[in-house]
């Protein structure tokens, strides 16, 4: 049976290992929103080399890439090739000339601009990339609550997160159990029942496992209260870390990036893309 | 010494959902450093009673309440939920759920974490506390990496960290394995000897509380405190038995045999008991009338053969097993969580398959069989009702395999008014599933598996949770099922189920079996039930006392349990 | 039946939302229906957010959405680390499964009304043809035409998960819950 780990975290000590979850994920913020503010093809190509390095001091095991590149690929294609077929000249619109490679019809044109706002596109989703896998591989799964509330989410927020995180190995089991009972009693699975009869069958593992799920919120409920939750205005956290200089210094590091981003973006280039063309 | 701690007067309480209240005119005192075992089926009020010192009752579950609950001086109604947390610690049944935490240390931290304690104080606590409940080593452990006993010395852990002067287990020893529930047992023990707090126990397993001392026993009935006495007295009596509570084995051994038990005969624990040299004898004799063993068909109908499996390639949870299941057989599977017993059966039914080794049906290699078509042969019900019911009502739920399978609605009919009377819902069959309780549930379900006419049912953990009345009930109810020709292969860690009902069983231990044989021979064996993490039984220590073969003496007493049983039918 | 628009964020609420967001998980990560569009599977997951929503309100069908999104795409190894715009818009729909919520009594025994069913088809619509195309043309600069396919698409499919599956969990969640009426043995 195929069951997933939420969490691949292995404490290897390094720097980014030994870092705070607040600046885990405030860095992680940070980074993820330079990325979203920029088009310009040299910025996101240093922003992926800094996602890059900052997994590579990690030692993010980057065979891990290996499976997801394919996955990746197939996304890109996919997505490039629609773009295409829905808007083959956005790339002239947005930089204003047409240096036609290929003209299929009047319609579609394949032009250099087209692919290289494609390029910028499949760079700006790989800068992101290494440092969302990063978040999760180098964040213990019980620090996520007490970092998001570090960056002042409601903490009965941030209880919804670290619950939710600890019952899902829990929930995945009970759907695997769930979905072999019912087919052992001969529900359908296969593709040739037609779609209602499909969504009909799945509901009737839906039922089961969404109700006996439910069954145990009395439970959890009490046992928390039981113990005080939620009777103050905030509560403290066992697995918090609290900041220490090199927490400092690396959410100032983000911050720099992400100014430096803004300061391209706003002061030299002026616009969200870097043109080539002129 | 005498300080009351709890004191209730007069006290009543209705839920605002029922028209009656749930419990009635109770009076009870409970001084300071006392250990008070509460006994009672489901739905007799124990568990309210429970609630309504730690709170739950009256600030989550509303209601009338009439009277007065005091502890420490104060009537329980003036605090919160959280104020009485502090004095009133709760140990919940189901220590899994009780887990809050991703891992041990935030689990005992979370009392903490809710007052706003600050890092360093909370790091030092936890680390006491655990280190005081034996689990200090394991404060980075997930929830998933560690066992039931474990988990529960954890959710004591918790509340112990609040410093509470009273403690409160809600059916501790529902979850574990008997070994792991003496253990349980004798935890609270040294604890409450540390710590000099009062304990009340609320369970059901009373020859298991009894392993080590209770000052008193509390028997509620119907909403009602029918008695409070020692246990030495509350054992002489028949009180017990009449309100569904079931004795202590070698109490009832005793009983069966004639002997009177007298309050100075130290009933309440095997190593005190005296019994006379009449007695003896007299249990002696008895015993040496109840010996004959049941001979059953002897055709194998299911077998397995070498099996081998493994989740992840690295560790083999079933390492090489064989045995083989008779045809019209009542068959357990036993041996601690983990043990792979489990695992077994879900390569049985073909949820899992073997990476080695062969399961023949009727001699039959059954690999190619898809989960579908095994599951018309061996069917199996999990232990949850509620992970398998999907229909609404009774009717529909027990006709849902055969509506897969395109059974002709007639046929459908006929076959499931069919297997509702013989499991006694054929009276409901119009019924709304929500309207039965946890054991009809179960009846259905198993209901539901029947009617594809199975050679095998599996059953999982069949009486799970149950008081002695529901056990018995399921119990019986399979036992007719099984003397009517169906085989019935049983995953259970529950000693009394498997000796009482089972014809033969095997004992798994890391994946590989430990013992093939009667039942009554392996609690008898200390090499077994140290591997296996059962326990011995108290008959062993009666039969050594009365100086018979404790192989013989259990299966005497089984033979004149059944009979018993079978005389009350 | 006086009920807070956004309900009450008890305990309970909490942990049912969190059991919720797991549960969303779960299915969006093991249960596609393959629909009969190539390449798209229905997500059966909203009809979640859609039943817990109209069960706890606003705020937790919100959570149990982005909550349950956002994890998914970090386990997941999901296609762009988070993609925050669909996530967000998840979030946003689950939101307005949520606002169904003051007007249904699935407690008690009710039937989902059309209030259920008008939730979740508005909030659908907002999520996939105005906060995630907006989004994704603020933030990854994709073209109008892309973004509005993609979206019309999601909108469909998601909005069928909701309705159709949501309706059938409070359907039979409101026939779960006590009823007044006598049982009688026949």
């Amino acid at each position: 049976m195929r069951e997933i780990k939420v969490f691949s975290y292995v404490d290897k000590g390094t720097i980014i290992h030994k870092l705070s979850g607040v600046s885990k994920v405030l860095c992680f913020l940070i980074l993820t929103f330079a990325s979203m503010f920029t088009y310009d093809l040299r910025v996101l190509l240093v922003l992926t080399m800094i996602s890059l390095i900052i997994s590579y001091l990690a030692k993010f095991p980057f065979g891990r890439y290996k499976a997801f590149l394919l996955y990746f690929a197939i996304f890109a294609l996919v997505n490039s090739i629609l773009n295409f077929l829905l808007a083959p000249t956005y790339g002239v619109e947005i930089f204003g000339s047409a240096h036609v490679i290929y003209r299929f019809n009047d319609f579609y044109v394949l032009t250099q601009e087209e692919l290289y706002y494609q390029l910028c596109k499949i760079i700006k989703f790989l800068s992101i990339i290494p440092i969302g896998m990063l978040l999760f591989y180098s964040i213990h799964p019980s620090e996520l609550a007490s970092s998001l509330n570090g960056i002042k989410v409601p903490y009965k927020a941030c209880t919804v997160f670290a619950l939710a995180l600890r019952y899902f190995p829990d929930i995945q089991k009970d759907y695997n159990n769930i979905n072999l009972a019912q087919q052992a009693r001969g529900i359908d699975s296969s593709k040739k029942a037609s779609l209602s009869k499909r969504i009909k069958n799945t509901s009737k593992i839906l039922i089961p496992l969404v109700f006996s799920t439910l069954d145990r919120v009395e439970l959890i409920s009490n046992a928390m209260e039981l113990r005080g939750y939620g009777k103050a205005k905030s509560r403290t956290w066992y697995s918090y870390r609290p900041l220490q200089k090199r927490d400092y210094l690396a959410i100032l590091f983000c911050t720099l990036v992400f100014m430096a981003v803004l300061f391209m973006r706003f002061a030299v280039v002026k616009n969200l893309f870097w043109n080539p063309f002129i | 010494m005498e300080e009351t701690i709890i004191e209730f007067k007069d006290f009543s309480f209705k839920y605002n959902a029922q028209k009656k209240p749930t419990l009635n005119n109770i009076n009870l005192k409970i001084n300071k450093g006392e250990k008070v075992l509460i006994v009672g089926l489901s739905g007799s009020g124990k568990s309210t009673l429970g609630n309504c010192l730690n709170g739950l009752i009256p600030f989550k579950y509303e209601g009338d309440i009439t009277g007065s609950c005091k502890i420490k001086g104060t009537e329980t109604r003036e605090l919160s939920i959280a104020e009485l947390s502090k004095s009133v610690g709760t140990v919940l049944q189901d220590s899994d759920g009780q887990f809050v935490g991703l891992n041990v240390g935030e689990d005992i931290a979370f009392a903490l974490e809710n007052d706003n304690v600050k890092l360093d104080v909370m790091k030092k606590q936890v680390k006491e506390i655990a280190t005081l409940v034996d689990m200090g080593d394991f404060l980075e452990q997930s929830p998933l990496e560690i066992s039931g006993g474990q988990k529960q010395r954890v959710a004591l852990a918790g509340v112990l960290v609040d410093d509470v002067d009273i403690l409160l287990f809600d059916e501790p020893l529902a979850n574990l394995d008997p070994a792991t529930g003496k253990t349980a047992i004798a935890l609270i023990d040294e604890l409450q000897k540390k710590t000099n707090s009062t304990v009340i126990i609320i369970e059901h397993r009373l020859e298991d509380v009894l392993y080590r001392h209770v000052d008193r026993i509390v028997l509620i009935s119907d909403g009602e405190i029918i008695l409070e006495d020692t246990p030495d007295n509350v054992l002489s009596s028949d009180v017990l038995i009449k309100h569904g509570i079931r004795e202590p084995l070698y109490v009832s051994a005793a009983k069966f045999a004639g002997v009177k038990i007298t309050p100075d005969m130290k009933p309440s624990s095997i190593d005190t008991f005296k019994l006379s040299k009449d007695d003896k004898d007299q249990i002696l004799t008895w015993a040496k009338s109840h010996m004959e063993i049941r001979k059953k068909d002897e055709t194998t109908l299911l077998e397995g053969k070498d099996l081998v499996f493994s989740y992840d390639e690295k560790k083999k949870v079933i390492n090489g097993i064989s045995f083989e299941v008779k045809k019209g057989e009542m068959f357990a599977i036993i041996g601690k969580n983990g043990a792979g017993k489990s695992t077994l059966s879900k390569l049985l039914v073909g949820f899992e398959r073997e990476d080695a080794g062969t399961i023949f049906l009727n001699g039959r290699d059954i690999k190619d069989d898809t989960i579908y078509e095994r599951g018309k042969e061996i069917g199996i019900v999990l232990q949850n009702p509620n992970q398998m019911i999907c229909n609404t009502f009774i009717f529909d739920e027990v006709a849902y395999g055969l509506k897969n399978a395109g059974v002709k609605d007639e046929e459908i009919k006929q076959r499931v008014e069919e297997t509702l009377k013989i499991c006694g819902l054929y009276e409901m069959r119009n019924w709304p599933i929500s309207a039965l309780s946890y054991g009809q549930k179960k009846r259905v379900t198993i209901a539901s598996i029947l009617v594809m006419r199975p050679k095998i049912i599996i059953l999982d953990e069949p009486t799970a949770g149950q008081d002695y009345r529901h056990y018995t009930e399921i119990m019986e109810f399979l036992e007719k099922l099984n003397e009517e020709g169906q085989t019935i292969i049983m995953i259970t860690h529950d000693m009394h189920l498997m000796l009482e009902y089972c014809d033969r069983c095997i004992t798994i231990v890391d994946g590989r079996i430990y013992f093939e044989g009667l039942p009554s021979s392996v609690l008898v064996n200390k090499e077994i039930t140290d591997k296996a993490n059962l326990k011995m039984t108290s008959l062993y220590d009666l039969a050594n006392m009365i100086g018979m073969e404790p192989n013989d003496f259990t299966q005497s007493y089984i033979n004149a349990e059944r009979s018993l049983r079978h005389a009350r039918d | 039946m006086n009920k807070n628009f956004f309900g009450k964020f008890d305990v309970k609420t909490i942990v049912a939302t969190a059991l919720g967001a797991a549960l969303f998980l779960v299915l969006f990560l093991f249960v596609r229906i393959p629909s009969p569009i190539p390449n798209t599977n229905i997500q059966i997951a909203y009809g979640i957010s859609a039943f817990f929503g109209a069960l706890f309100g606003p705020i937790s069908g919100f959570l149990v959405a982005f909550v349950g999104h956002a994890l998914n795409d970090f386990v997941g190894g999901g296609i762009s680390g988070v993609w925050w715009s669909w996530v967000i818009a998840s979030g946003v729909a689950g939101f307005f499964s949520g606002c169904a919520y003051k007007f249904s009594d699935l407690e008690h025994g009710k039937k989902p009304g059309k209030m259920f069913f008008i939730f979740n088809i508005v909030g659908q619509l907002i999520a996939w043809i105005l906060v995630a195309p907006v989004l994704d043309i603020v933030i990854y600069a994709e073209p109008v035409e892309t973004v509005f396919v993609q979206g019309f698409t999601s909108f469909v499919i998601d909005a069928i998960s909701a309705c159709v599956v949501g309706g059938i969990l409070a359907y039979a969640y409101a026939a779960i819950r006590p009823s007044t009426s006598s049982l009688d043995k026949e």
